[in-house]
């Protein structure tokens, strides 16, 4: 059992470099397919020093020549200089960026499931009644506003009007609180709503009236009996999201000025800054690739009957 | 005289559905006693499980009983709290489902799922815990019980899974248990093998046993006494032999003939009930059988026939006793 589960993780690690191969080929060659290049914009600078640019970061080289050159770099750890932001490799300003967003989405994921879950075991065990009826209205609206609208709100109102709480940056504790917020709106609405009609199909599964037969109190049938099968669709969810939200959202990190990775990600596709799109893309795919395998692993865990093959 | 361990008296329950109200139970009456096996027959929506259910106050949503009294090992269950119920359910009356694929949680050992009513019901360290659910599993015929303890229900057969729901039923040895079609989801020679373990289990504990099923052959080798339910009615109340050999309801004597003979002499046809199963939404006035009963009479279709004591033992609800009554009465009159 042990020895097949190392078996299957190493497989997929296997399985997971082939795909980030996969992602740069990709993006590569759409990139440079899109019209323009990091140079192109400035106006000021004359064809002779372009011309020099270009050539001082390979781009007077034929693609594939380049495309070549960057795998071998990437190979040795080497993701290449910004092309825009001057003197700065892309592996300064990912490790420099990233753990701003990271610890932004995680401490949002976490916020998201603690309310989430339980309020959708609520909103099941509940149904038809008032508390029901409250928390579907509440996350239809979490679900329905996008995050530049309840970011603005709540920047206008505890932000500005109630000046309350500090609106740029991440230098207080205090400061955390509207990102965060502003990030965990929508998934803790959504893990809400996945949590409530996971566990209203569970709670009519024949084990559940076996549990009440027994006699235990619907605390436990729900905590103990019901939730570990419901929760199979949050964890499903919640993978993929934490890897979305951890590269950084650039619409909050823009709003609440945050220097997070979010608004490089934006940024770099707009200046075809090439180096920075590629090293951003890799770490979304990587993240992703991550997430999944430890939500299929979590699934093991969860539920024996799950083979992993 | 002693209190019978069961006693349900003109139970009425109906389901609110948005459609209206669906009157399940309207009327039901038995009494078991200690040690006794009772087998409730009828088809489908007979109202056999919403009966049984209700004695451990299992009644499930929209469900709601709304007349009668019953009363069960002292308590009076009708008028039970929740939390007392709570410390009823499993300890003094337990249940097994019809359905043992889906009745075990997967994502639990079986240790587990047993060890879980002892840790409710019992003051029982976690090391004697263990001990009673291997104890458990060799009583329902487990073989490796240490094994089977860790493993998953996933791990085991139809017939494996019905024997540990057993195991979790006895595992307070309740008072009553209640069997909802045991057997029905198991193939014929799990079935038989079940049915043995559970007649081996009764004479060894002394429980009563209430038994329900649609199959006729099942009362018939566990029961000593068979309740015939049609539309939320029971109709017939009597012992197996009573049932079998002097049906005293025509709705018994249609689901008797409708049970194929091995040793028919000649070829006979079965004989099928006709008509169409009561709209509980909407049951008939008289007797819930009158539209699908050969004999019908005009008094049938519009007042519930009284109750006829056919022996100690043995009652009907029928008109067509009432008839004979009524001749036999009036022919004494004339008579006299």
């Amino acid at each position: 059992m042990r020895s097949n589960t190392i078996v299957y993780i190493l497989k997929r690690i296997l399985l997971a470099i082939f795909t980030i191969w996969v992602v740069i080929t990709i993006t590569f060659f759409v990139m440079h397919a899109v019209p323009g290049g990091p140079f192109v914009a400035e106006k000021s600078i004359s064809a002779e020093a372009q011309a020099a640019l270009e050539a001082k970061y390979g781009l007077d080289k034929p693609l594939f020549q380049r495309y070549l050159t960057y795998l071998g770099d990437f190979l040795h750890g080497d993701m290449g200089v910004s092309l825009r932001q001057r003197g700065r490799t892309v592996s300064d300003i990912i490790f420099s960026k990233f753990p701003v967003s990271a610890r932004l989405a995680g401490i949002a994921v976490v916020i998201s499931l603690l309310l989430g879950i339980p309020l959708g075991c609520l909103s099941a065990y509940s149904r038809g009644k008032i508390w029901d009826n409250v928390i579907i209205v509440f996350t239809t609206c979490g679900i329905a506003i996008p995050s530049f609208i309840s970011s603005v709100l709540l920047l206008y109102f505890l932000g500005s009007k109630l000046n309350l709480l500090p609106t740029v940056g991440l230098n207080s504790l205090a400061a955390y609180i509207m990102p965060v917020t502003a990030l965990a709106i929508y998934p803790t609405a959504y893990i809400t709503r996945l949590m409530r009609s996971s566990m209203l199909d569970v709670m009519g599964q024949d084990y559940i009236r076996t549990a009440k037969a027994k006699g235990l109190s619907n605390f436990k049938m729900i905590f103990k009996h019901a939730l570990r099968n419901a929760i199979l669709p949050v964890v499903t969810y919640v993978g993929p999201m934490l890897a979305g939200l951890m590269t950084g959202s650039f619409v909050v990190e823009k709003i609440f000025t945050i220097p997070g990775l979010g608004r490089e990600f934006v940024s770099s596709i707009v200046n075809r800054d090439y180096t920075m799109v590629m090293g951003t893309t890799i770490v979304l795919a990587t993240l992703v690739i991550a997430a999944n395998l430890i939500v299929d692993i979590l699934y093991k865990i969860i539920d024996p009957r799950i083979n992993l093959k | 005289m002693k209190e019978k361990l069961l006693e349900i008296k003109d139970e009425r329950l109906s389901f609110f559905t948005p459609a209206g109200e669906v009157k399940a139970l309207n009327g039901v009456s038995f009494s078991l006693g200690e040690g006794e096996v009772l087998g409730i027959v009828g088809e489908s929506g007979s109202g056999k499980s919403v009966t049984a259910y209700s004695i451990m106050g299992l009644t499930a949503f929209p469900g709601k009983l709304i007349g009668g009294t019953i009363r069960f090992n002292g308590h009076q269950v009708d008028r039970m709290t929740e939390k007392e119920l709570r410390k009823m359910r499993g300890k003094e009356v337990s249940i097994i489902f019809q359905d043992p694929m889906t009745s075990l949680n997967p994502v639990y050992t079986i240790g587990n799922q047993i060890e879980e009513v002892l840790k409710l019901h019992t003051d029982m360290t976690k090391s004697q815990r263990h001990n009673r659910a291997k104890e458990l599993l060799e009583l329902v015929g487990i073989n490796e019980p240490e094994k089977r303890l860790k493993q998953y229900p996933h791990e085991h057969s139809g017939g494996m899974r019905q024997r540990v729901m057993i195991a979790i039923a006895l595992a307070c040895e309740p008072k009553l248990l209640i069997a909802d079609e045991p057997t029905t989801a198991l193939d014929v020679t799990i079935q038989a093998q079940i049915l043995e373990l559970m007649q081996d289990l009764r004479k060894k504990l002394g429980m009563s046993i209430i038994m329900i099923t649609h199959d006729l052959g099942v009362v018939a080798s566990m029961c000593e006494r068979i309740a015939v339910m049609y539309a939320g009615n029971i109709v017939e109340y009597g012992t197996t032999d009573e049932i079998f050999y002097q049906p005293g309801h025509e709705y018994t004597k249609g689901l008797i003939k409708s049970i194929p003979q091995l040793n028919a002499e000649k070829i006979e046809r079965l004989v099928p009930i006709e008509g169409q199963p009561v709209d509980l939404m909407n049951p008939p006035k008289g007797c819930p059988f009158a539209p699908r009963c050969e004999h019908c009479m005009k008094v049938c279709l519009t007042e519930k026939p009284p109750v006829t004591h056919l022996s100690d033992t043995h009652y009907s609800y029928c008109w067509l006793w009432q008839e004979q009554e009524i001749k036999k009465g009036a022919t004494d009159f004339e008579e006299s």
